[in-house]
């Protein structure tokens, strides 16, 4: 315990700009140095992909030259560069808290993303988990202002992301693809990546109006009843695309050009995050927490709980089809049966994780899940035995979540942290 | 002085069962009207028909010569009723301060696309609101809770809370049912201040609910006493106090001899 609270000392004063230009070390060894260099030293057949766990999995030989090459690559790097940065970072850190928190937090997205888009320029596999964790997050953080803050239990998500790629895939597939379905573009094709957030919102609009069928049931009912006739919905709509062949019917549909790439998706991630963020700390947002904690009270307090549920599902449904049409473009493919019960459950797997009423809970529970779906991916059966059970003991230790009820607070997250304030409190605390 | 708050010939069912028959109420600005009677008249269920919870079968609502009736229960509420509930109705989740901030929502002056970008105009009425929220928790006496979670706080100053809720929404008249529900008698002494503390800074009509005859003779000016959905007797404290009718309904015949 005594080794573990000087380990946390010895970092508290890294700001979070520190540990990003540490990071940023790391991945720009990597970047230079991890397949010529460290990997071939260490005797790995290539830069392992995923922190080693798949080799590791799959090559219980292989792990001590993983774990060498992970502690090599990121860890030293990291923790050394940090530390050493320590006293500029937060020298930056204390110029941007001067800004506008805005423009700060830019700053800060702008240089993570830079990371992330080193990082993940070593193969095509990692864009694409990469990819796919942030179409997740969307999604998690879009059920949770349902299922959390609204607090009703909302199944039909993946009815709703179904909606969303469907209309934006038929979108562009009109518009600007010469494809076997609808023939050929109607528009040019180099408009096309202008033009495609207005598919994604066409596909996000066209989920939030389909909402409506479970919204306004929700007047009404609330708990298991609810929670069946969103199931219904999502049902619905599943059997409804495979019974329409002009849009593919069950065979699906493809032919999706390459309009997401990672920055584009990393984009509308932080434009999802940051406006939910908005609304649920907005007094409309925080209507939804009251119409779910007493909606008589919420009532005779002038709230006007019918329009609330109608503007949570809306709002979920909307970002559920963003990140439904995001999905279709990244996989340039897709068919019915992605959005079953399958799906419905990785999501709610997710949400509940990472916690309720929290987005950053959310994101927690989208990023661990679906990296830990992949890490694990060479256990293969085991796999749905690990996860589950990691679910299960979250449940039990945590029954709202990892991280429950609580909201992001940029201000404290971007602060430098000076060792002069950090020495005051210790000799007040003495 | 024009009534504030009318309600004439109100009737209402539940199935076959006759809840409230006839019932007539006339609140002048800034009166204070009790409401009693023993368990199971109708009590709660008159303010419910009054803000909107139920709808009346017959009769007429109007509050400052509107009618009120029929109209949803947030419309009513925004139109100036204030109440608090029977069993405090506090949100779980939500600290205390926010409670507040929550009742101002039918005043803000900015909608959703405002909440969704967070837009100078949502950000300049949300400081407004909180300025505002803090003014009343002080009046309250509950401001050093204001960050905490409402399930913390001791049983009187969730009632406060309750109270400063209901104020927040600028109402013309207040609905208190049983606000000394569960007090102990220091906390009563302290209900009674601080009734007497909102009637005279908000100025506000105040309508109540009560089983507590030191209270209801204390503060209030008009009283109705309610038996089976009926008014059997109303009238200053003093004329109730006395009335055979209203000792029967509370006390039973035997008690009287």
């Amino acid at each position: 315990m005594e080794l573990i609270k000087k380990f946390k000392h010895l970092f508290s004063n890294i700001s979070l700009l520190g540990w990003l230009i540490g990071t940023l070390a790391a991945v720009v060894i990597e970047y230079y140095w991890g397949y010529d260099y460290i990997s071939y030293y260490l005797g790995l057949p290539k830069i392992p992909v995923l922190f080693g766990t798949l080799i590791m999995l799959k090559n219980p030989i292989m792990i001590p030259s993983a774990l060498a090459y992970d502690i090599i690559v990121y860890l030293i790097p990291i923790l050394l560069t940090a530390g050493v940065s320590c006293n500029f970072a937060n020298f930056l850190a204390g110029l941007f808290e001067k800004l506008p928190l805005g423009l700060s937090v830019l700053i800060h997205l702008i240089f993570f993303y830079a990371i992330l888009h080193l990082w993940a320029g070593i193969n095509d596999y990692r864009i694409l988990i990469i990819k796919l964790t942030l179409i997740s997050i969307i999604l998690t953080v879009s059920v949770n202002v349902i299922n959390g803050y609204q607090g009703e239990f909302s199944c039909s998500h993946p009815g709703f992301m179904a909606l969303g790629a469907y209309t934006s895939s038929i979108i562009t597939l009109v518009l600007f693809v010469n494809d076997k379905i609808f023939g050929t573009p109607l528009l040019p094709e180099s408009i096309g990546p202008w033009l495609f957030p207005f598919a994604l919102l066409g596909g996000g609009i066209a989920a939030a109006i389909g909402s409506l069928l479970v919204a306004i049931p929700s007047f009404r009912t609330r708990g298991d009843y609810l929670a069946i006739i969103s199931l219904a919905f999502m049902f619905i709509i599943k059997s409804a695309v495979e019974n329409l062949h002009i849009i593919g019917g069950a065979r699906g549909m493809g032919g999706h050009p390459d309009y997401a790439p990672l920055p584009i998706i990393f984009a509308w991630t932080m434009l999802c995050i940051w406006v939910v963020h908005n609304f649920v700390t907005s007094i409309f947002g925080k209507a939804l927490n009251t119409v779910r904690d007493d909606e008589a009270a919420s009532e005779a307090m002038t709230i006007k709980t019918r329009k609330t549920k109608v503007t949570a599902f809306m709002f979920g449904a909307f970002w559920a089809g963003i990140a439904g049409g995001l999905f279709a473009h990244v996989l340039a493919y897709i068919n019915p049966s992605m959005f079953s019960i399958n799906r419905l459950a990785e999501i709610l797997a997710m949400v509940y994780f990472g916690g309720l009423n929290s987005i950053v809970g959310s994101i927690v529970g989208a990023v661990s899940i679906n990296v830990l779906g992949e890490a694990l991916r060479p256990l293969e059966l085991f796999k749905w035995i690990i996860i589950p059970l990691i679910l299960i003991f979250v449940m039990i230790f945590r029954p709202y979540g990892l991280i429950s009820f609580k909201e992001i607070d940029a201000k404290r997250l971007l602060r430098a942290k000076n060792k002069n304030n950090q020495g005051i409190k210790d000799k007040r605390g003495v | 002085m024009s009534a504030l708050l009318n309600v004439k010939n109100m009737t209402h069912y539940f199935g076959g069962l006759r809840a409230v028959h006839n019932y007539n109420l006339n609140i002048a600005p800034r009166q204070i009207t009790g409401l009693i009677g023993p368990n199971g008249a109708g009590k709660t269920t008159i303010f419910n028909l009054i803000t909107g919870i139920y709808t009346p079968a017959q009769g007429t609502i109007t509050l400052e010569n509107e009618n009120i009736k029929g109209l949803e229960t947030n419309e009513i509420a925004a139109k100036g009723v204030g109440r608090t509930f029977q069993n405090l109705a506090l949100w779980r989740h939500i600290n205390v301060l926010d409670h507040i901030k929550m009742a101002h929502y039918s005043q803000l002056a900015y909608g959703l696309f405002g909440s969704f970008f967070n837009t100078p105009a949502c950000r300049r009425e949300e400081t407004r609101v909180e300025e505002n929220s803090y003014r009343l928790l002080e009046l309250f006496n509950i401001k050093q809770h204001a960050n905490q979670l409402v399930t913390s706080l001791p049983y009187g100053a969730q009632r406060r809370v309750e109270m400063a809720r209901a104020m927040a929404i600028n109402p013309k008249v207040l609905f208190l049912d049983e606000p000394t529900a569960g007090m102990t008698p220091d906390e009563l002494v302290q209900m009674i201040k601080i009734i007497k503390q909102v009637h005279k800074d908000f100025k506000v009509a105040i309508f109540l609910i009560e089983h507590r005859m030191k209270f209801v003779m204390d503060l209030c000016q008009h009283i109705q006493t309610l038996v089976f959905g009926e008014i059997i007797a109303q009238g200053p404290p003093e004329k109730i106090q006395n009335n055979p009718a209203v000792i029967e309904a509370y006390l039973g015949k035997e008690d009287l001899t």
